[in-house]
């Protein structure tokens, strides 16, 4: 009955020859063919080992109360996403109103903790019960959502997390029947100030940097907690009913139950970020539970791979660090500059070419300056924008108008205008086009966007997501999905 | 121990199957036949709880299991493949057969996350059946290929292993959809013989759709033949193959007078 496998028959087809196919795609990846060596070639149980051995030692080394807050919320942003990858990546449940549930935790912690109701819960009780709650609530959302899925359950869960939100803040002013007085239940858009401290046995946290070391062994055991489950039954037909939920069901799997627990699971963790972060800040404010921090929770599970744990802890990596590192003009210039230079290397497909368009926006920026002064336009001193090493190498060559934010505006314009015909342009025509978009994008960032830069730190981000998708759509350490072959 | 009894199942104005009784009997190997469109894939989604039937009943030993949800008729012992293979592409061969023992397992998330004895346990005894199963089809799905994506399988291959996934079900009922359908003439050859073994090794009742007769021939103890959602001929296979209604069905009208 066997066939043994002979050169003639590895053709096409075969499955000698179908499973080499990731191989061969991977080896043509360049540069992000070192992503696929390294999670190739380095166990899990070092990459683990390595990150254990930096997150304590940054604990026991680093005493700057800035850093450390940095890291105590990275680690509340990576439960998140390792909550949001157990909806997202393993169960494919597209839930927009994964912020709610840790709003809801915070709001929740604060509630039972604080002078606002007078309540003053012990931790080891309160955090426990507001975890189980959340559980509860996402176990409700997921009821209408049972039999939704995808456009359906998105704008669901969408509507939930924006009633959350509408909810908090309306409800600083509620009358109750008989009672004449409005009571302040959320304190509304002011939040709630002065939260009690965690106190575990017997000791109360103080310090940013014991929380720190609380997230530390609460992020390691959602670690193995997640990996484990992923990899025995429940993980396993999660990730059929993402595969094919009809041949799933046809299997005996019950898939809504499925989903509701990967729903009830992400709301759960989220609770438990939520109290840990309201203990952390000492107050919450409900801007912290909308739109921007969900968009960044799914930017870091989609920029790490989908459905990949290491991922998850890359992508968080990146989503957190990087707009701290983007509040800073400087860098976020560096940054910009380095992403424009790797485009338009890419784009030129050759050093020969790139060099032709270096040297093509080098003399544009000249030209301009050149052409603007014999004009004698009206500048900006140079002393009062050329700040950082960027703009200081760029102040002999670029040109700063007066009225940045007209100029700024026309030359945005200008570049959506070009890029949008870029993609469709003849090569002959895309040749001029290039350095030309290279040149107003640098005038259009160091005119407009550094005096942005909340704007600025959105694009970088809108930037890399573009980039990754088309050069790698499965994330950094995704695997690859295969629909059809 | 399959009865499926008077059995419409109307798609707006369409009527993919009318009026339709069959019996599989405990342990029989029944083929159904018929050309494209006849209604044969259509039946088997009735009977797995995919589509409610508009009329009629299925009985599974004795009970009715019509309209129930593909989940709980697959717990009660009725396992399919599907025509164009559904397999779970991005999991691996052997991934895909554990899955499939979800039912029959305990483990739940506390315990998995705990990883508690049992649970250890249990994963090693769910491994050791999807092994085992795998191992049914001699050496092609065994070995190296367990922890390969489920997509890097050939055609033969992924029929196979949607074979091994519904046995990880364990069913009383096998119901096959064109399980021979892509396979060169060797491969059909091995899968009658398949089919035939899963009868005797496994003590499945088994309800089949296939096209290549060779396959209809070796395996059948009866034959069911659809046109048009209608019943028009059932009995042994030579019967059926040389009754005038099939013939005409498959052939065109008028094409059994010339013959
Ligand atoms: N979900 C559906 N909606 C509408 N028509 C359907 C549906 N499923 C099957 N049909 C129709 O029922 C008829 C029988 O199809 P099918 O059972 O797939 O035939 P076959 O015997 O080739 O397996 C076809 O005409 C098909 O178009
Ligand atoms: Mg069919």
């Amino acid at each position: 009955m066997t066939e043994q496998t002979t050169p003639e028959n590895l053709g096409i087809g075969t499955d000698e020859w179908v499973a080499q196919h990731e191989k061969r795609l991977s080896r043509r990846a360049g540069l992000l063919g070192i992503v696929d060596f390294l999670n190739q070639k380095v166990s899990p149980l070092v990459r683990y080992l390595l990150l254990a051995i930096f997150a304590v030692g940054f604990g026991a080394l680093v005493h700057n109360l800035y850093l450390l807050r940095i890291a105590a919320n990275l680690a509340v942003f990576l439960a998140l996403t390792l909550g949001l990858n157990v909806v997202m990546g393993f169960a494919g449940l597209l839930d927009l109103g994964f912020v709610a549930f840790f709003g809801f935790g915070a709001y929740a912690y604060a509630l039972t903790s604080s002078a606002q109701l007078n309540q003053h819960w012990p931790t080891y009780l309160s955090v426990p019960a507001i975890v189980i709650t959340t559980a509860f609530l996402g176990y409700l959302v997921s009821l209408p959502s049972r039999r939704l899925f995808g456009d359906y359950l998105a704008i669901v869960t969408l509507f939930f997390g924006q009633v959350f939100i509408q909810l908090i803040i309306s409800s600083d002013s509620i009358t109750f029947p008989g009672h004449e007085d409005s009571v302040d239940i959320t304190g509304g858009s002011n939040g709630i100030p002065g939260l009690d401290q965690f106190k575990l046995f017997g000791y109360t946290f103080k310090t940013i940097t014991d929380y720190y070391w609380l997230l530390l062994v609460v992020v390691a055991l959602l670690l193995v907690a997640i990996t484990r489950v992923d990899r025995t039954r429940v993980g396993r037909a999660w990730r059929t009913v993402r595969e094919d939920p009809l041949a799933s069901q046809s299997m005996g799997i019950k898939v809504n139950n499925l989903k509701m627990l990967a729903f009830i699971v992400g709301a759960a963790i989220a609770g438990l970020c939520g109290t840990i972060y309201a203990a952390i800040q000492n107050a919450v404010f409900i801007n912290g539970f909308d739109m921007p921090l969900l968009t960044l929770i799914y930017a870091a599970v989609i920029l790490g791979g989908s459905g990949s744990i290491p991922g998850s802890i890359l992508g968080a990596f990146v989503m957190s660090v990087l707009p701290e590192i983007l509040r800073v003009q400087n860098y976020s210039e560096i940054l910009f500059l380095t992403v424009l230079i790797l485009a338009v290397a890419a784009l030129s497909k050759g050093w020969k070419r790139f060099g032709f368009n270096a040297s093509l926006v080098i003399l544009l920026g000249l030209l301009v300056k050149v052409i603007s002064s014999a004009l004698s336009l009206a500048t900006t001193p140079t002393s009062t924008w050329a700040v950082g090493p960027v703009s200081k190498a760029l102040k002999y060559w670029l040109l700063m108008p007066a009225n940045r934010i007209l100029w700024g505006n026309i030359a945005f314009v200008l570049l959506i205008a070009l890029i949008a015909n870029y993609s469709i342009a003849k090569e002959r025509v895309k040749f001029y086009l290039l350095p030309l978009i290279a040149f107003i994008a640098i005038f259009v960032w160091e005119v407009r966007l550094v005096i942005e830069p909340n704007t600025t730190r959105q694009l970088i981000i809108g930037m890399m997501l573009v980039v990754l998708m088309i050069v790698r759509p499965q994330g950094f350490l995704g695997k690859t999905r295969v629909e059809v072959l | 121990m399959l009865e499926i009894k008077k059995l419409t199942m109307q798609f707006g104005a369409l009527k993919s199957i009318s009026d339709l009784d069959i019996t599989v009997n405990k342990g029989e190997i029944v083929s159904v036949i018929g050309p494209n469109g006849a209604g044969k894939t259509t039946l088997f989604n009735v009977v797995t709880g995919i589509y409610k039937p508009t009329e009629g009943d299925v009985l599974l030993d004795g009970k009715s299991i019509a309209g129930k949800d593909p989940a709980v008729v697959n717990r009660l012992g009725i396992a399919r493949t599907f025509q164009n293979v559904r397999l779970f592409l991005n999991m691996s061969v052997i991934e895909n057969v554990m899955a499939a023992t979800y039912a029959q397992t305990k483990s739940n998330i506390f315990s998995s996350a705990l990883g508690l004895p049992a649970s250890r346990k249990e994963e090693k005894e769910v491994r050791a059946k999807a092994e085992e199963l795998l191992s049914f089809f001699g050496t092609r799905l065994t070995g190296y290929r367990w922890e390969q994506p489920a997509y890097s399988l050939s055609y033969a291959n992924r029929r196979r292993l949607e074979i091994a996934r519904a046995l990880a079900t364990n069913p009383k009922v096998l119901l096959l959809d064109e399980p021979a359908a892509g396979m060169n003439p060797k491969e059909t050859q091995e899968i009658t013989e398949v089919i035939g073994r899963l009868r005797s090794e496994k003590d499945l009742t088994i309800l089949v759709i296939e096209h290549d007769m060779h396959v209809v021939e070796g395996i059948s103890d009866r034959v069911i033949a659809l046109d048009h959602g209608v019943k028009i001929a059932e009995g042994s296979f030579d019967s059926v193959a040389t009754h005038p209604d099939v013939v005409e069905a498959y052939l065109g009208k008028g094409s059994a007078d010339r013959k």
